[in-house]
């Protein structure tokens, strides 16, 4: 396809730009606003820690709790000395990077049971979802802290708790989805053609459902992102001295009265990132959505 | 009518059986097992290892202990606690009524607000009310709970010194008054995302209903508009809402528990942390199945409350 746009004119080179989808998309001021919020944020967890004075882990033993704007500490120390701005950087990589490879795990997982049991509706697609049931009956916060209670908390670990406990939300969407698609005149055709089962759902269904898909993954990245952050706040998540913003939160709930700034600055930085996910992924159901042209 | 309820009955049995093979079997497989608190103690021999693990019967196949503790969870035989060595039951009774109070309140608060902002922004669709409240509702889910809670101790408790910091009561004065006054900030932490939740989901109910037939008949007919909102629209736009409430039952034990952790609440959150920190298997694997068991109820008790309010429900 690359190949086939160097050769078009370049008045037709830009013709994506007039994608109704992405038309819709931009059309939705909160949508870009995330959108930029966190771009914005990855970039500056991606290069900011080489920009700053300091590094995580650097001790800088005079100037414990200090306040914002301190010298080269932009952001204040914590309890140890450590550097806020290089710690809050850090740990977003590692927040964000869990909650994007959750939400990665959870979205196979996730589409993989939905298709089937809407594909199958019998016995096997009703156990599937009975099965998805029982999983969404356990609140998650308790689910994942059982989980990461017995095991040694590594992010990879971690990473793969919250996955097995978000994935349920997309199994019943796709489920959904492909149950009503399966229906259909051109699922019927390659029944026609002799397509086998596994083809129908994969290379038939599964395109079609793929709308729905896009969104649930967006809100699965911020629930993740929230969950990581629950557990590491309470202490079964990510381990200090790797810094995360949950357990940053964590290590600042005792200097709660002595110095707030150290639990206010990791919260906005989730809120923020969460907001902007949460913004996409309404600007995105929109957006995928033709019907929305209409309103 | 018997039909719908019957086959609602037998998929609840269903999940609740998957509910408790999941929770015995992630419990049972995770690395340590329940040994795994008593094998921390380094004056014990392997020899009292093995009385313990024969006395609580984990020599036994994994399938025949969980059929023998799921036929005692019938008979209210939920297993003994490893730490004090009562009954499970008995331990989780003694927290539910804190967390009951805490759910309570807040969810009726949610509901209420929700509802009147939800109306609210159908009614001015699009209004300068509805745009703030649809981006607060956003930014209000996307705001860790915890976090909220520590901003709201950090402002109300230690900077303004108006609410206590947590706790549920003050040693010595436990009046009515003072039971309020600690209820206030956990709340309202609990209630910002059902309120926000709740709000959603009642604007697009009630843009479901406010333009239908009878409510443009109800107008035509010269009922007021205030009336008809009362009386028409809102009565048919929390039919929908029955089952959300059912199916936000697991948001908001989970919510319970982080609020209950930062305002140190007594209740079932608490306790599940306090049962993780001492490997308090039969807690933890109690709590579990209780919390789902709410959970199922709650869902089953939402499908049938529907099935009463709304008869087109039953006729589907």
């Amino acid at each position: 396809m690359t190949t086939a746009t160097h050769y078009l004119p370049a008045s037709r080179r830009w013709a994506w730009l007039a994608n109704p989808t992405l038309r819709r998309f931009m059309r939705h001021k909160l949508a870009v606003l995330g959108v930029v919020m966190i771009t914005v944020l990855i970039l500056a967890c991606v290069f900011g820690p080489y920009l700053l004075h300091y590094n995580d882990l650097s001790i800088d033993i005079r100037n414990r709790f200090a306040p914002p704007f301190t010298g080269n500490h932009y952001l204040g120390t914590d309890a140890l000395g450590r550097d806020t701005a290089a710690r809050l950087l850090n740990a977003g990589r590692i927040s964000l990077m869990v909650g994007f490879c959750a939400m990665l795990i959870s979205i196979v997982i996730g589409t993989l049971i939905g298709v089937i049991a809407g594909y199958y509706r019998g016995w096997i697609g009703a156990g599937l979802m009975r099965f998805v049931d029982a999983f969404l009956s356990f609140p998650s916060v308790f689910l994942v802290l059982v989980l990461a209670a017995f095991t040694k908390p590594s992010p990879m670990v971690i990473t793969l708790i919250i996955a097995v406990t978000s994935w349920m939300e997309i199994s019943r969407i796709v489920e959904a989805e492909i149950r009503s698609l399966r229906e259909r005149d051109f699922t019927l055709a390659a029944r026609m053609i002799g397509a086998s089962s596994r083809w129908i759902m994969f290379r038939e269904l599964m395109p079609n459902a793929i709308g729905p898909i896009i969104v649930a993954a967006t809100l699965t990245i911020a629930n993740a992102i929230l969950l990581e952050a629950y557990i590491s706040f309470l202490g079964y998540g990510i381990q200090p001295p790797l810094p995360s913003w949950g357990n940053m939160l964590n290590a600042a709930q005792q200097y709660l009265g002595k110095a707030p700034w150290l639990a206010i600055i990791p919260g906005l930085a989730i809120t923020l990132a969460v907001t902007s996910f949460n913004f996409i992924g309404d600007g995105l159901r929109d957006a995928l959505d033709g019907r929305s042209d209409l309103k | 009518m018997p039909n719908y309820i019957l086959n609602r009955l037998g998929q609840s049995a269903v999940v609740l059986v998957l509910v408790s093979l999941i929770g015995f079997m992630v419990l049972n497989l995770a690395p340590g097992g329940p040994m795994s608190q008593f094998a921390l103690n380094p004056g014990m021999s392997q020899a009292e290892l093995d009385r313990i693990a024969e006395q609580l019967g984990l020599k036994r196949p994994l399938l025949v202990q969980y059929i023998d503790w799921f036929s005692h969870l019938f008979v209210g035989d939920w297993g003994h606690s490893f730490r004090d060595g009562r009954p499970v039951l008995s331990v989780i009774a003694g927290h539910l009524p804190a967390t009951l109070l805490l759910m309570g309140t807040s969810t009726l608060l949610s509901i209420v607000i929700g509802t009147w902002v939800g109306v609210l922004g159908a009614v001015r669709r699009y209004s300068v009310f509805d745009t703030l409240a649809t981006v607060g509702a956003m930014v209000a889910l996307s705001i860790p709970t915890f976090w909220f809670g520590l901003v709201a101790i950090f402002f109300f408790s230690l900077h303004l010194g108006w609410l206590p910091a947590g706790n549920m009561y003050t040693i010595g004065d436990q009046s009515l008054g003072d039971y309020a006054i600690h209820l206030v900030l956990p709340v309202l932490v609990l209630a910002l995302v059902n309120v926000a939740i709740w709000s959603r989901y009642m604007r697009s109910a009630t843009l479901d209903v406010i333009d239908q037939d009878f409510v443009r008949t109800a107008r035509a007919k010269g009922v007021p508009y205030r009336r008809v909102l009362t009386h028409h629209v809102i009565r048919n736009a929390l039919l929908p809402m029955i089952t959300l409430a059912g199916l936000q039952i697991p948001t908001i034990l989970g919510g319970a528990l982080v609020t209950e952790t930062v305002f140190t609440w007594p209740g079932m959150g608490r306790l599940f942390l306090d049962s993780l920190g001492y490997s308090d298997y039969p807690v933890i694997m109690g709590i579990l199945m209780f919390s789902a068991v709410l959970v199922l109820l709650g869902n089953l008790l939402a499908d049938l409350l529907i099935g009463v309010a709304d008869p087109r429900v039953r006729l589907a």
